[in-house]
């Protein structure tokens, strides 16, 4: 049994320790925000904070997660209205969608620890979270109008 | 923060449909189209109007990022009268009776521009008629916006008419008149994003978060080279992997591979991460079946020799052999590209179940009928027994144009007699993916000796995707289309050849395909031919592109152009937009006073949309070569969603990058030699563009496509703007061979 929080609720999960928080979340609490990509934290699209840092949850195993507290997409906000979510939607960021969560993710994060970023820092942070569709412009220009930023 | 119904009804259709399934509560297969209710009028399946008035309209194309579900849904309630903000969005199922639903070609707003604005037309004149009888006065006195037919200031709600225009027989499309285009307020404008809310917070639905009661998840080990075969397999290791349920051997596909599954093994787990450890579990003997021969090293060097020799003619206009034997001055260049994967962020996945004899598949899929004639194919059943649910699309560039996955799943579920879902992992994505065609050119140029261009050759061997379907080892005049036949060119002799190059993996469209490396070639040798004359590549684009005119068969020198699908008179090649879209990025990037900054200049002409790049590269602190900035223009006829437009085309840049400096997949013994991100690179955050300048020129034509004509001349503009920074001239596909990014 591995205890731990996620988006705030106590969770008691009788899974292999080894089983990657991404496959927990995904296939056995139904939180299906978080999403595989690669497998190999080369894309960062599972990116999740375990505390208040994040983590690829596609290559961190349940067990690091004892006793810890999991935020997901699903748990940044209660409705939705983060500074980057709005920030987001003002912006019409997302193409497909799909890398999204994890890109959010990583730049609350980096919010948290830095608010007024500078672009090399955004640059820097965001590094690990890959774009197919290529909305990098714009998550950029979204990430400083949500710290207050101005966005060129 | 306050969000539409329509955001939220839209957003969140697929999570109801879902949902409904995940409680468990269906137990019989949903009909197609079944979540549309039956009250109120519906003369045909795009449109709802609802007797209390709430207007429903599907959304028949995938959503893949292009913004479909907020473009079209748009335009049908524009033409029907309806608010587009009270609208009610479903995604369509599969069906047949929605015509063409292949999400391809960037075909989704100019292939059915006029069909779809029939079918809301058909509707209001439906509710008009209703409205002329209460009011007894003729339809012609009406009109309908605002979600009512309106009579001078007096006004009735659609509520009011949708029973009895649904009593009225429904008008033969002939007879129906769409508005005119001034008549349509909401189009041609930023349209917000109906997806947009959900996608934040984390609950929209792509194909992995469907959820079916008692579902395995399968994994498969296909085999490495296509054609390859299962010789023997032990599955004691991977059904000892807690969570692992079944080991399956997969059928096994016979050439043409069309979309059929690949064969193997599949393990069939509860959970995805079980899954995948049974399947690395798996002792495979593979017999790696003829195309084990295929070295994509030695086979470029093959192509290199082919193009050195006269191919098929494709175009030929003068005689372009004698002008190169008189020629002042001979300029050849060899160009390669080669093949590219499509990585979209979702790999690959279908979840499908059987319901009484009916396979019910949902799926991110861009050809859902595709998916029907497969399922029914691998299942041997009629396709009435089967149904395709739409999910939103993680990605897909043209990998899920093609089901094999989809029917993976329908056979494995009725094998298992669970419901499956099929997950490919990125690997999987990587390996087993219908990579876009190879491609080597040889472009050969005479110049007189007053400098003038007098002929121009141009060889191309590419892969072609005909190769899936019937072997085919040369391009059509479909792919010839791409870039080469279709090219205007004002040079007096002009001859196109085509050689031969087999293929010896899955070939299939990737995001505006063939003309990404017709593009690249042209679009460089322009720029060389630039430079061996002395000229301005601006002014010498322009000067080979001729005058503003619209161009024949006859100056092409060819018989026909299938011109995507399209009449000719309709969409002829009109050199006057594209002269209109390279002066506008030349103008916007301040091309001509560019001293100081290294630009380069690229322009084509793809999926009937005219698009012209310039970029801007740097040295990077490392002394790497850097884009820093990119300008874009493009003319893709009316536009309903302008602001979808733009972000395809920054985003177009990005993947046009992404080619360019870090594209290809190889291939030894057959077998693909990437296999994740850290060897099939993709751009990302800190490599991309401080500034991408989309522009739209406006000509006022009908509507263009949008998704794929942004890539093709983004390679060739990086290309030429290193020439200008470095005089080192790329002629071969990704940058990062030659070390320099």
């Amino acid at each position: 049994m591995i205890s731990l929080t996620v988006n705030g609720v106590p969770h008691e999960l009788d899974v292999d320790p080894e089983m990657p928080i991404l496959w927990a979340l995904r296939d056995v609490l139904n939180l299906t925000g978080t999403k595989y990509g690669c497998g190999q934290a080369l894309c960062g699209a599972c990116t999740v904070h375990l505390d208040n840092e994040t983590v690829r949850s596609c290559c961190t195993p349940i067990a690091r997660a004892r006793g810890r507290a999991v935020t997901t997409i699903e748990g940044l906000s209660p409705d939705g209205n983060h500074p980057l979510q709005k920030a987001w939607c003002d912006l019409n960021v997302p193409q497909c969608g799909f890398c999204q969560a994890g890109q959010i993710m990583t730049a609350a994060a980096l919010l948290a620890q830095i608010p007024k970023p500078s672009d090399e820092e955004i640059d820097r942070s965001m590094a690990g979270n890959l774009c197919r569709c290529g909305t990098y412009t714009r998550i950029r220009a979204a990430v400083k109008r949500a710290a207050g930023l101005p966005e060129e | 923060m306050p969000f539409s119904r329509r955001e939220f009804v839209g957003g969140l259709f697929i999570s109801v449909a879902a949902g409904r399934v995940f409680a468990g509560e269906s137990s019989k297969a949903s009909a197609p189209a079944a979540s549309q209710p039956a009250q109120g009028l519906k003369p045909n399946l795009f449109v709802h109007v609802a007797s209390d008035g709430q207007v429903t309209i599907a959304c028949h194309r995938s959503e893949m990022g292009q913004g479909v579900r907020s473009t079209l849904p748009v335009l049908l309630a524009d033409e029907l009268g309806a608010d587009p903000k009270r609208i009610r969005i479903i995604q369509g199922d599969g069906d047949k009776r929605y015509g063409d639903q292949n999400t391809d070609g960037s075909s989704s707003v100019r292939s059915h521009y006029t069909e779809l604005r029939k079918a809301a037309a058909t509707a209001r004149e439906l509710l008009m008629a209703a409205a002329a009888k209460q009011l007894g006065v003729s339809p012609s006195k009406l009109s309908a916006h605002d979600d009512a037919v309106w009579h001078g200031s007096k006004s009735i709600p659609f509520a009011k008419l949708a029973d009895a225009a649904a009593k009225l027989p429904v008008p033969k499309p002939e007879a129906v008149k769409l508005r005119p285009e001034s008549e349509l307020k909401h189009c041609f404008q930023d349209l917000p994003s109906v997806d947009a809310r959900p996608i934040v917070m984390g609950a929209a639905q792509f194909g992995a978060d469907v959820r079916l009661p008692g579902m395995l998840i399968a994994v498969i080990a296909r085999p490495p080279v296509v054609g390859g075969k299962v010789r023997s397999f032990d599955a004691k290791a991977a059904l000892a992997v807690k969570g692992v349920k079944r080991v399956l051997k997969m059928p096994e596909p016979t050439a043409p591979w069309k979309f059929q599954p690949w064969g193997g093994v599949a393990v069939l787990a509860d959970n995805t991460w079980a899954a995948m450890r049974g399947r690395n579990a798996l002792q495979i003997d593979w017999d790696p079946g003829p195309n084990a021969v295929y070295d994509s090293e030695q086979y470029a060097k093959q192509l290199s020799a082919t193009v050195h020799e006269p191919g098929k003619v494709a175009r030929n206009t003068g005689d372009a052999e004698a002008a190169l034997g008189k020629a002042a001055r001979v300029v050849e260049a060899e160009y390669h590209v080669p093949h590219l994967a499509h990585v979209p962020m979702e790999p690959p996945v279908a979840i499908a179940r059987m319901v009484d004899g009916v396979c019910e598949a949902w799926a991110s899929t861009q050809n859902p009928q595709a998916a029907r004639t497969e399922m029914a194919r691998v299942l041997g059943v009629d396709e009435e027994k089967t149904i395709c649910h739409v999910t939103l699309l993680g990605g897909a560039f043209g990998r899920k144009s093609k089901p094999d996955f989809v029917s993976e799943a329908a056979w494995l579920c009725r094998e298992a007699g669970v419901p499956v879902r099929v997950q490919f992992t990125r690997e999987d994505d990587l390996r087993h993916d219908f990579y876009n065609a190879v491609n080597t050119q040889l472009l050969t140029a005479a110049l007189d000796a007053d400098g003038k261009v007098s002929a121009w050759r141009q060889r191309t061997a590419l892969s072609p995707i005909g190769s899936l379907f019937t072997g085919a080892d040369q391009a059509s005049a479909n792919d010839l289309q791409q870039g080469v036949t279709d090219l205007p060119l004002a040079i007096p002799n002009v001859r196109a050849e085509t050689c031969k190059a087999p293929a010896y993996v899955r070939v299939g469209w990737l995001r505006s395909v063939y003309n990404i490396f017709h593009a690249f070639a042209a679009g460089s040798f322009m720029d060389e031919l630039a430079h061996a004359r002395g000229k301005d590549p601006h002014e010498n684009l322009l000067e080979l592109l001729g005058p503003a005119r619209i161009v024949t068969l006859q100056e092409l020198g060819i018989e026909k152009l299938p011109n995507y699908g399209t009449p000719l008179d309709e969409h002829p090649i009109d050199t006057g937009r594209m002269r209109a879209v390279i002066d506008q990025a030349a103008k916007m990037s301040g091309f001509a006073d560019r001293k100081g900054r290294a630009l380069g200049i690229a322009a084509h002409r793809s999926f009937l949309t005219y698009v012209a790049a310039v970029a801007s590269v740097v040295r990077d602190s490392r002394g790497k070569i850097a884009v820093d900035e990119v300008w874009l223009a493009y003319d893709a006829g009316l536009v309903v969603n302008t602001e979808r437009a733009r972000s395809q085309m920054e985003g177009a840049v990005i993947f046009g990058m992404s080619h360019a400096f870090y594209g290809g997949a190889t291939m030894k013994n057959g077998a693909t030699e990437q296999s994740n991100f850290h060897d099939y690179r993709l751009i990302r955050m800190p490599q991309a563009p401080r500034r991408i300048h989309v522009a739209q020129v406006k000509s006022g034509k009908p509507p263009c496509g949008i998704g794929e004509p942004g890539v093709p001349p983004i390679a060739p503009a990086i290309a030429n703007a290193i020439f200008a920074l470095t005089g080192q001239r790329i002629r071969e596909l990704p940058l990062v061979r030659a070390g320099i990014v």
